[in-house]
Formats: structure tokens, sequence, C-alpha cells
């Protein structure tokens, strides 16, 4: 099949990852801007994690009054340009725009939003600043939709706010894990460079927190600290062979191709096991890097997988098959990955069996793991009188985030389990605010 | 086939459609361009002591992504010489004798008038038009405008143009008057053949926001200009009536004035145009509109069985009444189509805060609903609602009383108090002004008015 060639160079990646929203140029935004409704109590805001004034910024974009229109979405959303291409609108906004019901394409909102905050980074136009210093100090664990947005926030509060990544760049699975075709790296530094000259806080990069003494030291330091840590790596599947070469998880395997593009090398024929959204990503990047055949691998029906339908529809329309109810037993090969041994499954009252005796072996030379990401309970462990419930969630509290560990307040993936960049945004925003409550008690 | 041709005041043309007098009509190489492509006539863009003209020179009203619902210009009449238009008039005449070759007036003194009328019927023109309807530029120094405004003069010039004319005389009136029918009486009076109308609406179309001068700018300045496009359409369609229904006018009506299509060409016939003039449609998508123009008002002629444009010239001024005679009695009532909505609440809006209050929002659905006892039928939720046939105003009278307000005034039964209990039409329901309130903005569940094709709703994510 090969419907990609395999990307020799940058030019030839950025064909073959093109974006699948891309910017809008001033007619275009004009003309799709002035086909929005303007609803009363509009869909579209509450189908928006954020609740963002939808309706009044595409309309502020209509009048030629971009500036205000990026206003009205970083009121909202301190990751507005991100969201507006990473977020599945398609089930989001735009699945709520009144125009589905009469069979009309709906607003492209989120080609909308991106145009407005697109053009707010590039000029630098200032529209928020810190608030007066309160000389309380909040450090933020992770730079990633969420840490960056409470830190945004609690800086408008007024607060003096470190933040300590990981990694040597902010913004997390933005630039790390979602997948290329979706938003550039450029985009999502720029936002964040411009999110930093705005509000001021500080970003210690290659800073992991990772010891009771680290940890001990910042609750010296700081009167809060926020937990905006987010998920591990990819969940070990207990397999036997899953040690062997070219066995890999998405999250790495992504992350990878978001920072070394052309330069990162997929099989031939590749094997995705999953059925979420990051399978999805996962399956049809490996088309786009070339690879001749590649199999999403899934233990239960079509119908039944986590990956929103335009997902799946994505990746089928770079060649990806799909090969369901199937569940592996085993990654075969000597060294090497060479194939996956799989039996077959039935679905039977929602519970999922394995049919005995129907083992077989597909072939291969790659496979990514899509099979969810693990919770950081060692890093929590560490942290006295911190909560997690069954399935590894920071428990705190829905309204405030406040963990509890009085001086630890949480959100974004840690704490709900894993969702969108757009909730972690709007928990965030939330959360600073719990913050800014308690320490204002 | 119905037949398009019309014989206007004695001049004939193969179809109703002109191209106004203006840029489009500047030369011979255009109007030829136009007469190929399927225009009937053309006014020539006005002769007379040449001009020399400013850049820029147009500006434009876009609305949304609509570019040119209006548009306006301080363009002058031609700048060209006389001589070389005369010569493209006898040039066009010559290769399009069966077309409507207008030549368009303006000079001042008697005698300018004598020699302009008397050279352009040598040149071959089919009839003239006087312009006395420009409002910038040229009313500062006397003509145009200036003269549509003052009735006597007007009267007085076109007196002037009947001592040598030959060929029939249109007279174009402008809009900037209180009253259209005064010029023209003043026309008919003077001996015209016809009137023409509306020239342009003096008017600022908008302001630079950054240079603090209006459009359009010339080096940083700006001037009043003559309004026209689609926008206009409403004004020019009214004092088009008016001239028609006027008993002592009776003069054919040349109408101008937002003619974009075949439909806006018909609403001018029906309210007494016998002949129609475009300028701002062409000038914004070029002369080969007229193909649907055409080819539009052949098809509504087929389908109303029309054979000729007389057959319809005027056919809507009967049923256009003075509001005190309107039946007072006949109601209609808004009627929501709940399987049509898409529960975007436009109409909530609209009469909670615009008009009558008649539109309540129930828990767990986005589709309204009309508080029938309150619904005055004034139309204004139907207008907004953006899908077809969604909202309905449906007759709830029975048909069989009728009462116009001249007749309540004879009867004695029309309020004449200042707190008369007379007044109050059907007297509806008014909340009290404190309800206004606090009133939740986001009060309604979320979601979509119908579930389609039996599809359900995804969650918004955790």
């Amino acid at each position: 099949m090969a419907e990609y060639s395999t990307p020799t160079s940058e030019q030839e990646f950025q064909l073959n990852f093109a974006q699948l929203k891309p910017h809008m140029n001033r007619t275009e935004a004009l003309y799709e801007s002035s086909r929005c409704l303007f609803c009363f109590d509009a869909p579209c805001i509450k189908a928006c994690p954020s609740g963002i004034d939808i309706p009044q910024f595409i309309r502020q974009i209509n009048s030629g009054n971009d500036t205000g229109a990026a206003r009205t979405i970083y009121d909202a959303n301190y990751f507005g340009n991100a969201c507006g291409k990473v977020c599945p609108t398609e089930v989001l906004c735009e699945g709520a725009c009144v125009y589905n019901l009469q069979d009309v394409k709906p607003i492209e909102i989120g080609r909308l939003q991106s145009y407005a905050t697109t053009k707010v980074i590039e000029s630098g136009k200032k529209l928020f600043g810190p608030g007066e210093a309160n000389g309380k100090r909040v450090a933020v664990i992770g730079a990633g939709p969420s840490g960056i947005s409470a830190a945004c926030e609690l800086r408008a509060l007024g607060y003096e706010v470190d933040v300590f990544e990981a990694k040597s760049q902010p913004s997390g699975l933005t630039v790390y894990g979602v997948a290329p075709y979706k938003i550039t790296n450029e985009e999502t530094l720029a936002e964040m460079a411009y999110l930093q000259a705005q509000f001021g806080y500080n970003v210690h990069f290659n800073s992991p927190i990772n010891s009771r003494e680290e940890l001990a030291e910042l609750e010296n330091k700081y009167d809060a600290i926020f937990l905006g840590i987010g998920l591990g790596k990819t969940n070990d599947l207990g397999l036997a062979g899953e040690d062997k070469i070219n066995c890999t998880g998405a999250v790495e395997f992504i992350a990878e191709l978001r920072q070394h593009h052309h330069q990162v090398a997929v099989g031939r024929k590749v094997i995705v096991l999953g059925g979420g959204n990051t399978a999805m990503d996962a399956a049809s990047e490996s088309a786009r890097l070339g690879a001749e055949n590649v199999v999403l691998a899934y233990r239960r029906g079509k119908e039944e997988m986590g990956a929103y339908d335009f997902e799946y529809d994505l990746a089928k329309g770079v060649g990806v098959k799909g090969l369901f109810n199937v569940a592996p037993v085993e990654i075969v090969g000597n060294g090497y990955v060479a194939g996956v041994k799989f039996i077959r499954t039935e679905t039977k009252e929602g519970k999922v069996s394995e049919i005995a005796g129907s083992e077989f072996v597909e072939l291969c030379d790659m496979v990514i793991k899509a099979t969810g990401q693990a919770k950081q309970t060692d890093f929590l462990s560490l942290i006295p009188g911190l909560k997690v419930d069954s399935k590894g969630r920071i428990v705190a509290d829905a309204h405030t985030g406040q963990t509890t560990n009085p001086q630890y307040f949480a959100s974004g993936d840690a704490w709900n389990g894993g969702a969108e960049v757009v909730n972690a945004a709007a928990e965030a925003k939330l959360t600073a605010r719990g913050i800014h409550a308690y320490l204002s008690k | 086939m119905p037949d398009l041709s019309i014989n206007f005041a004695g001049i004939k043309s193969p179809n109703p459609f002109w191209l106004a007098s203006a840029p489009p009509t500047n030369s011979g190489y255009q109007i030829m361009k136009a007469f190929d492509a399927g225009w009937g006539g053309a006014v020539w863009k006005t002769l007379g002591v040449p001009v020399v003209n400013v850049s820029s020179r147009y500006g434009g009203v876009n609305y949304r992504d609509k570019r040119l619902v209006g548009f306006n210009n301080i363009e002058l009449i031609s700048d060209r010489p006389l001589a070389d238009n005369l010569r493209e008039i006898e040039e066009v005449k010559k290769r399009f004798p069966n077309h409507a070759v207008i030549a368009s007036l303006m000079v001042q003194t008697r005698q300018e008038w004598h020699d302009i009328v008397r050279q352009s019927q040598d040149a071959g023109a089919d009839g003239f038009e006087l312009n006395f309807g420009c409002p910038h530029g040229m009313c500062e120094r006397g003509m145009g405008s200036a003269v549509g405004q003052e009735p006597k003069v007007l009267q007085m010039i076109v007196e002037w143009v009947m001592e040598v004319a030959t060929k029939p005389v249109i007279v174009k009136l402008t809009p900037n008057i209180s009253d259209i029918t005064e010029p023209a009486m003043a026309a008919r009076r003077g001996g015209a053949d016809a009137i023409s109308l509306i020239n342009t609406i003096q008017s600022i179309v908008g302001v630079d926001l950054d240079k603090f001068a209006p459009y359009p700018i010339v080096d940083g300045k700006g001037s009043n200009g003559g309004y026209c496009g689609p926008a206009v359409k409403p004004i020019a369609l009214n004092m088009v009536k008016n001239c028609a229904q006027h008993p002592d006018i009776k003069l054919p009506i040349s109408g101008i004035g937002g003619i974009e299509n075949w439909r806006d060409a018909v609403e001018h016939i029906l309210l007494g145009a016998s002949s129609v003039q475009v300028c701002t449609a062409a000038m914004h998508f070029g002369f080969g509109i007229i193909r649907e123009m055409t080819s539009g008002l052949e098809q509504y002629m087929v389908d109303k069985g029309f054979n000729t444009i007389y057959d319809f010239v005027g056919k809507a001024l009967p049923n256009v009444l003075h509001w005190e005679d309107l039946n007072m009695k006949y109601k209609v009532t808004a009627n929501i189509h709940e399987d049509k909505c898409i529960g975007c609440q436009l109409c909530y809006t609209a009469c909670e805060d615009g008009a009558h209050q008649a539109i309540k929002l129930n828990a767990g659905t986005r589709v309204p609903e009309i508080i029938e006892e309150n619904c005055v039928g004034c139309n204004l939720c139907s207008l907004v609602c953006p899908v077809e046939d969604c909202i309905t105003m449906d007759r709830t009278d029975d048909g069989t009383q009728h009462l116009t307000w001249k007749e309540r005034t004879q009867a004695g039964t029309a309020p004449t108090e200042f707190n008369d209990e007379k007044a109050g039409g059907r007297h509806h329901w008014v909340p009290e002004p404190a309800a206004a309130l606090g009133k939740e903005r986001h009060k309604t569940l979320p979601g979509k008015a119908r579930v389609l094709n039996g599809e359900t709703e995804l969650p918004a994510t955790a």
C-alpha cells in the first residue's frame, strides 16, 4: 500500500504531515465568521470545557477586531491557540453548532480561534499582565497545559510563580504528545513564549522533581504547590517478548516523532495495539512515515473503540487496516520484533473472552503499544497525606483542586485520569482560583 | 416566448435593462461590449464641459462577508471631450440600430442646453436624460441635484430642452429631497416625456479609523459622495411608487436603485417602472450579469403568463395603501415548527428584548415556545429565524371582520386622549419592570434541539 513514501527530508516530512487545520487567511476568516448566527445561550459555549464565548469572538473577527477576539479566547483558555488546533472540535464546539441540524457544515470554530490567537501572538500585543504582587509564592510542577495555565492565572492574581519542568521545552503534551499534523512545534512554542512574556512566570527546564528532599524544599519555600504532572510512560502489557527491539510505547514514539521528524525510523509493517485516540494517532503517523502496512489491533469490536469516529476515519484515510476482536498473547521474534501472536476474542454481555485454540501470528517488524499511560503513583507517594483513588488519580476537591494535603493542588491528567488539553487548561484556571481562595483565608 | 421589448416614451429597446449613466457607460467600447452581452440600452455617461476627477473616487459598504452592499462615488460627469463621445455614439448606433442609446446631459445656460441637445441628436442618440440628480461636485456648481431640488429651475431647464429636442426627454431625479413627486411634477409641467429615479443619495459610506477621514480618501481628505448599490433599493422602490401612484405625474418611469438581479427589476416594474437602469451591479460583477437578469425575467413572465412587460407594470400599486386603510382585524400568530428548529433561540432573544416577550424557554429542550396570548403577530421572530419555514405566521382571525384606522376615527373609537383606554392594541401582557433584573443568560440545558438519525449525544469529555 504505502500511500506515503518515507520522508527523507524536513520538506518531505512537512508534506506527509500537512496540517489538518491549516491557518485561515483574512478572507477565509471573514467568510467563515460571517456564517455564525450568534445563537443565544450558544450550544458551542456549553460544549467547550473552557467555556469560551465563541459567538462573541467570531463576531469580533467578523468586524475586524482580531485582538478583541483573542482576548475573549484567552480570557477563558490560556491554550487558546493550541486548543483551536488540537481540540476534538468535531465532538465539542463544532459538534454542537446548530448548523449540524440543518445539514450545513458547522462553523470552523477551531480554525477561527487559531486565526485570532495566531495574529495576536505574531503581533506580540500585550493583552494581559501580572496582578499586583501579593507577596506569596506558588511552585508549579509540570509545564504542560495545566501547569502553564495555572501559572498564568496565578500571576494574574499576583503570585510569584516558579514552574519546574523535567523536559527541555514547555507545553507538555502539546509539544510531545499530539500528532504533528495537528499542530507544529513552532506554533506551540510561540504561544508558550507569548504567555510567558505576558505574565512573567519563571520556568526551570530540565528540573525534574522526583525526590522527597526536593519536595520538602518546595514545601518550605512556597505557600502552595500545584501538581500538573500529567501521566507517565506507556503501560506495560506484561506480555512475553515485550522487551524486543522495535516494540515501543505510543507516547514515546510520538514524543520522538515530534522532536525528530523524518529522522524517526518506522517499520515496514507496523502493528498498533489499542483502540483509543492515541492508537489512531500512532497508526496514522506510522503510515505517514512510509510504513507499507499498518494494522490497528483491538481486543473488542470496532464499535467499542474509545477513539472518536473522526480519528478512526483519519487513520483509515491513510490506509490503516483494522484487526478487531484479537488480544495479543506474545511478541514473537529473535531479539527483534518479528510478529505478534494474537488470540481471537468475543464479547458477551460486555465481557471480553478469548476463544480457545484460535491463536495466530500476524507478522510485523514494529509494535506500537497504545494501551494507556501509567499513573505516577511512585512520585505521588512521596507527598505526605496525598490520596490517590483506585485508578491512581489524585483525589482533589472538584471546585478548588485542593488535594488531601492542603498545601498541594492538582489539575489535568494526573487528576482527571487523562482528557483533552482543553480540560486541563480549564481545570487549572479553576484550581488557581482555589489556591487563591485558600491562601487568602 | 414572452416579449421583453419595450417602447419607453418612444425609445425602443429589445429588453428593459439599461445601463445607467455612470462609469460603465463612459465609452463606446464599454457600451458595445454591454450590448454584445445582452443589455437593451445604455444611458451614456453624462456629457457636458469635461471635468477633472480625483483619486480615489469610490467607497464601499461591506456587510459581514458581503462586499459592496452599499457603494458611493465622488466621480463627476464625463472627463472626455464631447467630440469623442459624440463620434462614439454615432458608431454605436450604426452597429446597434435597435438598441437604446440615451445621452445624459448636464450643462448650465440655455444656449449650452440647446447646443448639446442638437449635437447629441445629430450623433444619433435615441433620447436624452437630463441629469438633475448628481449630489456631489456638480451641485456646488449649480447643476445636478441643485437643479433637482428646485422644481422651478428644473421646469425652466426642461422647457429650454423641449424647445429643440426632437427625441424623447427623460428627467433624472435626485432622491435628496423631501417629496420626490414635486420635481417629478415640475418635469411634467416642463413637458418632459418621462422620468427616471433615483439618482444617488448624498452620503458618507464610512470613516477611516486611523486616518480620521471619510471614504473615499483623497490625499488624507474626503467629501460626501453619492450612495447606491443593493442597500438603496428600498428607498428607490418607495420613490418609484410615490411617482407612479401620483395622479398628476402620469409619465413613464425608468426605475433605478439597487437592481442586481431579475427579482429586483421585477420589483421596480411591479411598482410602476417600465424600464430599469443598472449600475453598481455591473461595476461589481461586470456586464455578464445581464444573462441572469434577462433569463430570470423571461422565466418569471412565462410562469406568470405575462406576454409583455406592460402586463405587469405597476401591478403591485393597488396593494400599496396608506397605513390608515389597512385592516386592523387581520391577525397572525407565530408558530414554531419543532421539527425544523435548530435551537439557536434567536427568536427568544429577539422577542424578549426587541418585541413583546411572547416566547419562553423550557427546561430540557432548546426549542422555544410561543406564548400565544402575548403574540402580537409582529413577525420579528420569523424574520430572525435562520431556518426556512421554521417559524410561520399563521392567520388566527376568522376572516370575517374588517376595520381600519380611518373607520375607527370616523366612528369615534380611536384613542384621542393621552391616557385613553381605547389604546393598547390587543392588550398583551407586559411584565413588571423589575422582572428584567438578574435574568440569567445561560439557563437552558446544553445539547441539541433534536437528535439527528438517532445519533446519540457524545459527552463533552470528563
